[in-house]
Parts: C-alpha cells; structure tokens; sequence
C-alpha cells in the first residue's frame, strides 16, 4: 500500500483543470513582457485551449441533464412550491374582493360589525362565487381560523338568492317585458352607438378570469354603453359580471339566458334611488322601466343588505367572523407559521394557543430529541458492528454484511409491525421477561405505543445507514495505525481513542446526518408503533395533508422542518466541519 | 549460532509460528544479537520476515520457542510496554496529527513533561533534517520526508532497539540511497540496534553488520555482508545475493580442501567443498562472474572449459557475456571495460577458466 497523498496539482495527467492550471503557469512564467501564448494555428493558446474545453463541458452537461431535469421537477420545484403555499393566501381576495376593499377602514378594534357598504358588497361578492360555487372552498379555508365560518358561507351562498325577493317579485309582475332575456341585454346597450364603459368591463373580466381560471374566449362585446351604466350603475355591474360569467363559464350567449336574481334586486335599487332613471331610456325600455319603478315596495329605497344578511344567520353580525375576513384579507399570511408554532393569527392580532391546545412546538422539540437519541443508539449499536465488519477477513465481513443489509429486504411496514408483535405488552419480550423473572407479570414493561417503541423500532430501521458508512471509513483505515500507536507506548485505549477514533469521526459525520436527516422526516414508524407520546411532527404534517386537508399548515410546518435541518447542519459544518463527512475511501 | 544466547541484547530461541496451524511461517529459528549491531533481515517475499519483526514487536505471539530481550522472555508483555521503536513501510503517521503532534505521541503517553516533550521533538526533527516542518500535516510532505518524520517518531522516545520494516520501499532510487545513508549513520551516532527488513540485497549489504538470509521459514545465513557474498554457505544465499553461475554434477572424490565433481555434461572439475555431502551425492558448483576469465593463463591449479558466446553486452564500465557452459546456457562472465580486451561476438568458441578455490560445492 503506498499512500502517497494526491492533491489536486499532484495528478499530472491531462484532466481539463490540469490543462487550464498548466496553461495559467504557462502565462505566469512567460509573464507580461511577450504577451499571451499562441498555439499553433495562431490563435491565443488559452481561446482555443477554452474551445476545446467547452466541448467536453456541453458533453458533461448533456450527461447529467436528464438527472439535473428529473431533480429540478421532482425535488426543487415541490420544496418551491411548499414554501409558496405555507404563506399564499390568494383566495379571501380572489372570492371576496370588494368585500375585503370595503374592510378598508373597518378594524376589529372598532368593536361593532361594519356598517352597510361591507355588506352590500358581501352581497355581490357572494352571489358571484355561490353561481361558480367557490364560496365552499373559501368557507373552509377561513374555518382553519374561525370554526363555523363554513357552515356559514354554505348557508349563505344557498339563501343569497332569496336576498330581496320582495323587489324582484314586484318588478316581475310590473312588466311582460322582464321575462324576455334579449330585453335585458337590449337595456344594457342602449344609448348611443356602444360607448361602452370599459373600465367596468375589464373590472368584471378580470375577475371572471380569476373564477374562470382562464382567457375569455368572450367577443369584445360592448355593455354596458356608457348611458345605460350612468343611469343604472349598479344593474349595469351586476349584468355584465352575469353576462361574461354565463359567457365565459357557462359558454351561453347572455341575451339567452334570464339574468340573475343580483341583477334584479340591483336594477331596483337603482330605480328606487333614481327617480328620472327611465328618462334616459325610450320607448318600450322607458315604459317598462317606469311601470317597474312604481311597483317597487315601499321601502327599497332603504334597503339594507345587512339586515338581509342578519335574517339569514345572526353570526354575519358577528365581530369575529368579520374580523377574521379582515384579517386573512391579503394575498399573504402568516397565519400558517403562527400556527406551526402555537400561535394564532385572531382578528385581535397575534395571540399564544392556549395551553392545551399547544401541540406543534412539543412536536417539534419531541421530534429533535428523539432523532438525535436514534442517531446515538445508532453510533452505540453501529460503532463496535462495523468496527467488527472493518476487521474480519473479507469473506466473513461479506456474510455479516448480509445480515446488516437483510433488513433492507424486507417490508418497512412488515418490519415495523413485527415490532408490534415483539413489544407490546403481551409480546414476545415481555412474555421472556416475565418468564425470567426480571418484571412480574402485573409489571409489565410498556414498550409500544409510546416514545420507546418509536426508539426501539427506528433505531432498527436506520442502524444499516450509520453502519454501511462506519464500515467504508474503518476499511480504508489501515491497521498499521494502530500498530505503530501501540510500538509508540499507547495502551490499547489510548491508541483507539486517540488514533483510531479520530479517523472513524469521517464515518460516525456521514452515519448521523444520514441517520438524523432520515429520523426527522420519518412516519411511518412513529404512526404504527408511535402511539400519541410516540408521533413525530411528519405524522402531523401527513395529517394535514391528507386529512384535515390544511396544506398551507401543512407547508408551513415543512418549511420550519427543513429550516431546523438547515440550521443543525450549519451547526455540525461550524462544530464538526462538513468536509469532515466521508462515505469511504 | 555459536554466540551465547544468554548474554545476547536480542534472543530468538527455537522460535515457530503458523498462522493457520496447519503450515509454519517460521521454521525453527534461532538468532542472536549483541547491543548496538544493525542486522537486516534479507529474503524473498514471504519467506517470514515481517512475521519474526511482529513477534519481536509483540503484535503476533510465536507459537514456540522464546523471544528474549537483555536475557528476559517478553512473550508475556503487551507490545506497548515493550519499548521497541517501529518504523513501517507505509509510514504509518496520524493523518490527524501534525508532525509535531506525531511525535509528541509517544512522549505524551510516557507522561513527559511539556518543556522537555518540546525539547526532545525538535532535537528528533533536527536530527533527520525536518527542523522546520513542526507544523505540517503528513499529507503535506512527499514521501521521502514522511519517512523521515516516521524516523523520528521511533527514535524520539530514545528506544534501545529499532525495528524497520521495508521502510524505504516505497521510495524511488536516487532517495533511497541517501536514507539507506541517513539511517545507519543514525544508527551508527545514537548506539541503537536495529533489526531491518528488506528484500533488496544491495540495501541489505551496503547497511548491515550482519544479514539473516532468509528463506522458506529459516535463516539460510547469518553472517557479515562480505562473507555472504564471498562465501555463501548454500546455493540458495549463492543465487540470492549477487550474481552467480550454477553448474550441477556428482561429487568424485572429497578429500579436506579440495573435492571433484563431475558436471552432468560429462567434464569433471575441482571445486572447494563447503557444503556438500559424501562421493556420490549430487551437488550445485557455484562460480561468481567476475571470477572467470577467457583464455586464462591462471597457472598450473587453473580449470579450463570449452564455452560457446551466446550474447555479448556492452555495459560501459563491464561487459556481460553470456555462454553455453557445460549445459548451463545462462553462464555470465563479466570483464571489466580494458583497453585490450576483445568484443567476442555470438557464436564465437572460446576457453574460460577460473581459480579451484572460486568454484564452491554447495548442496543440490
Ligand atoms: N496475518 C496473517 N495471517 C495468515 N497468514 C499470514 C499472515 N501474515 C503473513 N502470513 C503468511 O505468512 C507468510 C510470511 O509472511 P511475511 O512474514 O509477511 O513475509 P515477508 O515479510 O517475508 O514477505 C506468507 O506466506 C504470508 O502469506
Ligand atoms: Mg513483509
């Protein structure tokens, strides 16, 4: 064996770096005074030296691609994602966006629920997303925050419709021409060669897009005409987001289709607040409008959305459902972090969990205590095995090496659950203990279940992962070391502890961050065999996953895991020295 | 051996060791060394060397007969406590350890105090010319420079005896020449004794006081660099230490000094009997190149023989002729580059001759 150390100027063959290097040495020596080396054909030799390097690089990039695309797709675009969605918060704005716009001025502070205009625009917002049937999704997103929330909007997008049936009865019956739909859009279009109001109308397709989810494929109609949306400004809102949502959506051309119970009830809010409104329409359009203005109820002139909303549920006068709506108004939030760690983002403002209902930042300390107690049964137990293994002549390592990779031929989940069958208290180790009578059999041990079980069983699980890189370290350890230790005058322990040792810490590096990393992010285990003292912060992440379905928890608690792992391996680089990890040779 | 095993610094009595326990590495050895001597021990891979060097270190038990230090059996004690100074061929220095720290090593674990730990570091550095290195890795030296440091590291803690495995294997000629120098002035300076093991014989006979040829398990001679190769005592250390030319027959006659032998090609020779047995018994006649000459005018006791030029090689300061001898078609002589001398050319018939006292009858 002749170890004669390689660094990288000691390799002297024509690897790319060696050649740059030599041609760097080259310009070096031959210094400024006769200017850059040529080669052959004249060229500077370092341009063409580049040449023809950077055709071994294409060549070098073309060959990792694939992996580069794969790892791209599957590994850096979902962490991306996560760490989006632990703070994107998109949908209160895009379900409810007037509503949030009218919350301007309101805060919670102000200790009573907003006045008139919120809800009013509650109303539009509603009706809109009951029609595309995205009030659900948002009712479940806030009820993350405000339990009850999602019944709410359930009821609210099924009775928005009712909302001033008395107005819309009473225009009904006023006029024959209200039941034809071409007479609506006739309405909507009146006036002078389609000076359309176009701010309304790109307002309006912006957010059928946003409920669409895509380009309209909608003509640049031309309603509403200037005149009609001056005389009846909010019919003129409400029919064009029904007409582009029936166009976009529903793909019916509008003036086929009876116009919605929001367009109704705005078209008598519009009369009943402008008097000469049917003057500025002639003809049959004006005649109906007139006799539709006189059939109006008394009253609706003062019609109050909010009391509409209060017949329907006293809780939309409730401080913390508005709150709550003001609060996870923005595009962003950190809710989810707050959340993740035990704190919760109320209407108030920032407030601890109360003490019972504190569970992440137990997890999350649970969680590290317990993977680095499995990295260290894993160093105790792994250590002396491959120091066997490193040991022993080859044929009889290669046969132990097989009992050490033997748990990886068999089902995690077989694995695990034999642990079940081993640990638990009517198990097989329990039943020997008794029987040798080290607990009697009221005391039995409680090894399932509970952090134990999740010790034991993941201890067992991992230990081929601090043992395969303990094993290719110790093997490149020559025993001559020792040797030469021990002629030195060192006792056996001192020669291991001081000669030995230092050269295995490469492997013990690799084992634990291996070990570690994998223990952080396991479940599968701690769920089987974890109990509820036993479960990591993964099983609770995998719960709101694929359970309560929060993903933006969910995420929030992911990112907060890869931070600490970040953070633990900044630590070992800054105590240990990263370079100090060897996987062999 | 004749020396009184007793009063020997270094004793192997009857010493054998399997590894197996079915085939012995070490057949039966016994050697003896006085304090001070520098004795290397010379043989063919495998034939056991590097396995007495351990015995001796205490990293493997011999599994008979005794090793004795200053007259005391050490079987029992742990190599640590031996006190032996072990320089191996692959160096062996702490990667982790700086050369300073290397060589503190083995004063830190005799408890010696820092300012004279110091002392004795820079006095080891200075000694093999690395003064200035305290403070490198050993993966910052080259070769020749760890193996330097590896010296000092088995000299620093003042050891009566050094054992020196192929230390300079791994070194190229121009190095090893200047180390092979280094050590046994060293050696030499500082009244250590050295046991050294190589397989180059040029090493082996430049360094020694004595060389233990070994072979097979056994020492085949012990003895001083000149006798070994002026007189080798089998034809195994014949053909082992320099060149040789080997010619088989039947012993004649053996009569004290002088003895016949007829060589398988029919002609009979006289040869000095060294190890041979009684008239009748087959025998390996051994001449060294440089001892035959062409056309000999040797005198009345000269032996001459019909040879046939095979190859002529010009070496500069020699020339190597290679003949057909009585059988033997590897016969070499070597002529030394003189004016007069003729180039023979291949094919040529020529008579060579030597001195009855150059041709040594040596066991079949
Ligand atoms: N640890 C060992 N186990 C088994 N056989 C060994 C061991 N070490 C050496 N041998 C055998 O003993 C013989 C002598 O080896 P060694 O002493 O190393 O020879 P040398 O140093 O002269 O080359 C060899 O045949 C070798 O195969
Ligand atoms: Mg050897």
């Amino acid at each position: 064996m002749t170890d004669t150390p390689l660094g990288p100027d000691q390799i002297s063959g024509a690897t790319p770096d060696n050649a740059l290097r030599n041609a760097d040495r080259a310009a070096a020596k031959d210094g400024p005074h006769d200017g850059p080396m040529l080669a052959a054909d004249g060229t500077p030799l370092r341009r063409s030296l580049n040449r023809a390097l950077r055709r071994q690089k294409l060549r070098a990039l073309a060959l990792v691609a694939p992996l580069l695309l794969f790892i791209l797709i599957t590994f850096v675009a979902p962490i991306a994602d996560m760490l989006f969605r632990s703070v994107e918060n998109q949908i209160v704005g895009e379900t409810l966006p007037r509503t949030v716009a009218a919350l301007d001025d309101w805060t919670f502070a102000d200790g009573e629920p907003p006045d008139e205009a919120a809800y009013d625009a509650l109303y539009s917002d509603m009706f809109l997303a009951a029609e595309a049937k995205t009030h659900t999704r948002l009712g479940g997103r806030l009820n993350y925050e405000t339990t009850g929330i999602s019944s709410l909007f359930r009821q609210a997008g099924r009775g928005v419709a009712d909302i001033g049936e008395a107005q819309i009865e009473a225009i009904e019956d006023s006029s024959e021409a209200w039941d034809d739909s071409a007479f609506w859009a006739g309405l909507m279009l009146t006036g002078d060669e389609a000076a359309a109001d176009t701010d309304l109308l790109a307002d309006a397709r912006a957010r059928a897009r946003i409920i669409s989810g895509e380009p309209l494929a909608m003509p640049d109609e031309t309603w509403p005409s200037a005149a009609a949306a001056a005389a009846l400004p909010r019919t003129a809102v409400a029919y064009t987001e029904f007409a582009l949502y029936t166009w976009s959506v529903d793909e019916d051309p509008p003036a086929e289709e009876d116009p919605w119970e929001a367009v109704w009830l705005s078209l008598a809010l519009d009369l009943a607040a402008n008097p000469d409104a049917p003057s500025a329409f002639s003809g049959a359009q004006a005649e109906a409008l007139s006799a539709a203005q006189a059939a109006l109820p008394p009253g609706t002139a003062d019609f109050s959305f909010r009391d509409a909303f209060l017949e329907m549920d006293e809780d939309w006068g409730s401080l913390d459902v508005w709150g709550t709506i003001k609060a996870f108004g923005g595009p962003y939030t950190s809710g989810y972090f707050l959340s993740a760690a035990d704190y919760s983002l109320n209407p108030e403002g920032v407030s601890a969990m109360p003490e019972d209902e504190q569970i992440y930042r137990t997890l999350f300390v649970r969680t590290l205590v317990m993977s680095l107690t499995i990295t260290l049964s894993c160093i105790l137990l792994g250590y002396p095995v491959a120091w066997l293994l490193a040991n022993l002549p080859l044929r009889t390592a290669n046969v132990l090496m097989i009992l050490v990779l033997l748990p990886f031929w068999t089902s995690l989940l077989v694995r695990t659950s034999a642990w079940k069958v081993l640990l638990q208290q009517q198990g097989v180790i329990n039943d020997i203990l008794v029987w040798l009578g080290i607990v009697s059999d009221g005391g039995r041990l409680i090894l399932i279940n509970n952090a134990t079980g999740t010790i034991i069983a993941m201890t067992h699980i991992l230990l081929p992962f601090m043992i395969l890189p303990l094993y290719s370290v110790m093997k490149t350890i020559p025993p001559s070391y020792l040797r030469a230790a021990k002629s030195l005058g060192a006792t056996d322990w001192t020669a291991f502890w001081r000669v030995y040792f230092p050269q295995s810490v490469p492997g013990i590096g690799a084992g634990s961050i291996l070990v570690f990393i994998l223990a952080i992010g396991y479940y599968i285990t701690p769920e089987i065999v974890g109990g509820t003292k036993g479960v990591f912060i993964s099983n609770r992440i995998a719960y709101h996953i694929s359970t309560s379905l929060n993903w933006g928890l969910a995420a929030a608690l992911g990112s907060i895991l890869l931070v600490l792992v970040l953070a633990l391996y900044w630590l070992y680089d800054r105590i240990v020295g990263i370079d100090n990890v060897k996987l062999g040779g | 051996m004749t020396e009184a095993a007793s009063d020997a610094f270094v004793a192997f009595e009857r010493v054998q060791k399997s590894y197996d326990g079915e085939t012995l590495v070490v057949k039966d050895l016994n050697l003896a060394m006085p304090k001070g001597e520098f004795l290397t021990m010379l043989g063919p891979s495998g034939s056991g060397k590097t396995t007495c060097l351990m015995m001796l270190a205490g990293f493997e038990t011999a599994t008979h007969g005794e090793i004795k230090l200053e007259g005391k059996p050490i079987n029992n004690i742990p190599p640590h406590k031996r006190g032996i100074g072990m320089v191996f061929q692959n160096y062996a220095l702490f990667p982790h350890m700086t050369v300073a720290e290397n060589l503190a090593f083995p004063l830190e674990v005799r408890k010696i105090g820092k300012s004279e730990r110091e002392e004795k570091i820079k006095r080891a550095l200075d000694m093999v010319q690395m003064g200035h290195f305290g403070g490198r890795r050993p993966a910052q030296l080259s070769g020749g420079q760890q193996q330097r440091i590896a010296l000092a590291r088995a000299l620093v803690f003042e050891p009566e005896l050094v054992l020196m495995d192929e230390p300079l294997g791994a070194l190229d000629k121009q190095l090893r020449e200047t180390l092979q120098f280094e050590i046994t002035r060293l050696a030499h300076d500082l009244g250590i004794t050295v046991v050294y093991v190589t397989h180059d014989q040029t090493e082996a006979l430049t360094m020694s006081d004595r060389v233990a040829v070994f072979d097979d398990g056994r020492i085949q001679q012990l003895a001083p660099p000149d006798e070994l190769y002026e007189a080798p005592r089998n034809s195994f250390v014949a053909q082992f230490i320099g060149e040789n030319n080997t010619l088989e027959g039947t012993l004649e006659r053996v009569e004290g000094e002088r003895c016949t032998v007829r060589l398988d090609s029919g002609e009979v020779i006289d040869a000095k009997p060294v190890n041979v047995g009684k008239a009748g018994e087959r025998t390996k006649v051994s001449i060294r190149p440089e001892r035959v000459e062409f056309d000999p005018e040797l005198g009345p006791d000269a032996h001459t023989l019909k040879a046939e030029v095979r190859e002529f090689i010009y070496m500069g300061d020699t020339f190597r002729t290679r003949l057909s001898v009585a059988g033997n078609d590897d016969f070499i002589v070597k002529t030394r580059n003189r004016a007069d001398q003729v180039r023979l050319t291949p094919g040529q018939s020529v008579t060579i001759g030597w001195l009855p006292q150059d041709c040594r009858a040596l066991d079949a």
